[in-house]
């Protein structure tokens, strides 16, 4: 009997070992192979050109208008997002702080919008478009993006506003200050830091979605010059350039996906490094 | 003082307005999907649209079961692969490692929950359809090209171990020290601890975390459609390429406009998915909420 005990507890602490292992080993295999297959084809002229005649068959150029298309629009969608989720975070920490059940209700909404795939916002933000017929835009990819991220942004900026404690907004209220003034000009500062890492977060995601911006952005070989002109992004970039048959055209996809990868783990580690420091 | 009162007035129904929007946008989102696909709606019934397999947009015929039948398949056999793994995995970095590992994973594992569906699209059109085509299929004696169904559920399942790992290493957490720390003064082993009392305690948790990784892979677009073929039939076999729902709003927004009814039939699929993923959401977020609670 204690034989066996013994021997089920060594199984599983090799079993749980070896498979968590096996995680890390995948998820590591991941990032060399992107790493690996893009390094080769990355090059200057794919950062700063953008794309020439042919460059859907083999030809020169790069993209720049993918790069500067996402960058855009994940900082258009961001501050969009922002503009939107400061008000609507505030409102649940000071406004309904004290009507529990409601401030669960509203949090288990927010989490559920959470899980609305993308390609559901980009259908149905299309739909809009169609029927106020416009085109695809910078603009309308940013407004898509922004409703998709404003979600993770509310509920990054909750959990730190959430740690606030109460007492300071009650001692703000005995100084004489309004509801406003609390929210902006203490809560706001307060939770400075926690913000930053919250924009950051949404915007990680929204340089990265490509499903929303599929149906709202369009796709284009320039850079955009005001909002109402399609854009280009790099995950379709990418995604466009792999269904293509000729190898040159696919290791440019590889050396976007590199380019991608980056940008997103820039953002992500920085966003951690600043939730360190706090 | 007036202005003072004034602003606050002002900005306290700026954040109401805010609010509200987010509140009736998921009403907005059903209510403008419905009223598309209410052009399919009366032309066709739903059980016909759902369970037909006849899908030719020209002749007007639309059944959508193919892609069900194939976001279905890819979609639980990627919770297949990646349930267990993920299970284990939080069991050894929460119990049985070092305690610097797991703090120096969770951040590691966030990050890589992060990283674009895209990039993992091309990780499995260089990787994962390869392995199946020249590998994995051969050994089961199958012809294959690589881009199927088992691929799609691959890739997702790779996908899908940040995103259920994460959650799973929160549910573990949240399980009281004491409670363990009783099992094992008791005189069981730390396995038979995880076994009776921590996997147990934190079921609701474990569950809810597969719960909301199927409804995330359910809606994953890019990268399932890259690796899995997109072609229009029933599969047969995980060799087969599939084509699900997603995949197929996104390929065919270019054309939607040239075929009567198809706008609509696409719209119509959005809505199947948004409901499916609601309904799915709502459920386990409730039983998470309802085991906090506790």
């Amino acid at each position: 009997m204690t034989l066996r005990r013994k021997l089920e507890e060594k199984f599983f602490r090799v079993l749980t070992a070896l498979v968590a292992l096996l995680v890390v080993f995948v998820l590591a295999h991941i990032l060399y192979t992107i790493i690996s297959k893009g390094a080769s084809s990355l090059s200057w002229e794919i950062l700063s050109q953008e794309p020439k005649g042919g460059f859907y068959m083999g030809g020169g150029g790069g993209i720049v208008n993918a790069i500067a298309g996402s960058f855009y629009l994940a900082i258009g969608a961001s501050i969009l997002a922002f503009i939107v989720s400061l008000p609507v975070a505030l409102f649940i920490n000071i406004y309904l702080i004290r009507y529990r059940r409601l401030l669960i209700g509203v949090r288990f909404f927010l989490d559920v919008l959470w899980g609305i795939p993308s390609i559901v916002y980009g259908a149905f933000a299309f739909t809009i478009m169609i029927f106020f017929g416009l085109r695809n835009s910078l603009g309308a990819g940013i407004v898509t993006v922004g409703a998709l991220i404003a979600p993770i942004m509310i509920r990054a900026m909750d959990e730190v506003l959430k740690t606030i404690p109460i007492g300071l907004q009650e001692a703000s209220y005995s100084l004489g200050s309004t509801k406003t003034e609390t929210a902006y000009k203490i809560f706001f500062k307060q939770a400075l830091p926690g913000f930053a890492t919250a924009v950051l977060l949404a915007f990680g995601r929204g340089i990265g979605d490509a499903a929303s911006v599929l149906f709202t952005a369009g796709y284009t070989d320039h850079v955009p010059r005001n909002l109402s002109d399609p854009t280009a992004t790099l995950p379709l970039s990418i995604f466009f350039q792999l269904g293509s048959p000729i190898e040159e055209v696919q290791n440019r996809a590889y050396a976007a996906a590199i380019v991608l990868t980056f940008i997103v783990l820039c953002i992500s580690i920085t966003a951690r490094v600043l939730y360190r420091k706090k | 003082m007036t202005k003072r009162i004034l602003i606050d007035n002002i900005s306290s129904k700026w954040m109401l307005v805010c609010l509200s929007f987010f509140l009736l946008l998921p009403l907005a989102i059903g209510t403008g999907l419905v009223l598309k696909s209410e052009d399919l709606l009366t032309g066709h019934t739903l059980s016909s649209l759902i369970f037909s397999a006849d899908w030719s947009p020209s002749e007007d015929k639309f059944g959508f079961w193919p892609f069900i039948l194939s976001s279905l398949w890819v979609t639980i056999i990627a919770l297949i692969i990646s349930m267990p793994l993920c299970l284990l995995a939080a069991i050894y970095l929460s119990q049985f490692a070092p305690k610097w590992l797991l703090e120096f994973m969770r951040p590691v594992i966030d990050i890589l929950a992060g990283i674009p569906s895209v990039v993992y699209g091309v990780w499995g059109v260089l990787v994962i359809v390869p392995l199946v085509g020249d590998t994995i299929a051969p050994f089961f004696n199958n012809e294959s090209l690589g881009y199927s169904i088992l691929a799609g559920a691959l890739v997702l399942a790779v996908m899908s171990i940040p995103y259920i790992l994460n959650m799973l290493l929160e549910v573990f957490r949240q399980v009281p020290v004491e409670l363990g720390e009783a099992s094992l003064s008791l005189g069981a082993t730390k396995w038979e601890t995880i076994k009776h009392v921590f996997i147990r305690k934190g079921a609701t948790g474990i569950l809810s975390a597969y719960g909301l990784g199927f409804s995330k892979a359910l809606g994953e677009t890019i990268a399932v459609m890259m690796v899995i073929g997109n072609v229009v039939q029933e599969p047969a076999s995980v060799f087969d390429a599939g084509y699900p729902l997603p995949a197929l709003i996104a390929n065919n927004y270019g054309e939607m406009m040239s075929i009567p009814s198809y706008d609509s039939a696409l719209m119509f699929g959005s809505l199947l998915l948004f409901v499916i993923i609601l309904a799915i959401n709502i459920l386990f977020r409730y039983l998470i909420y309802k085991s906090e609670e506790k």
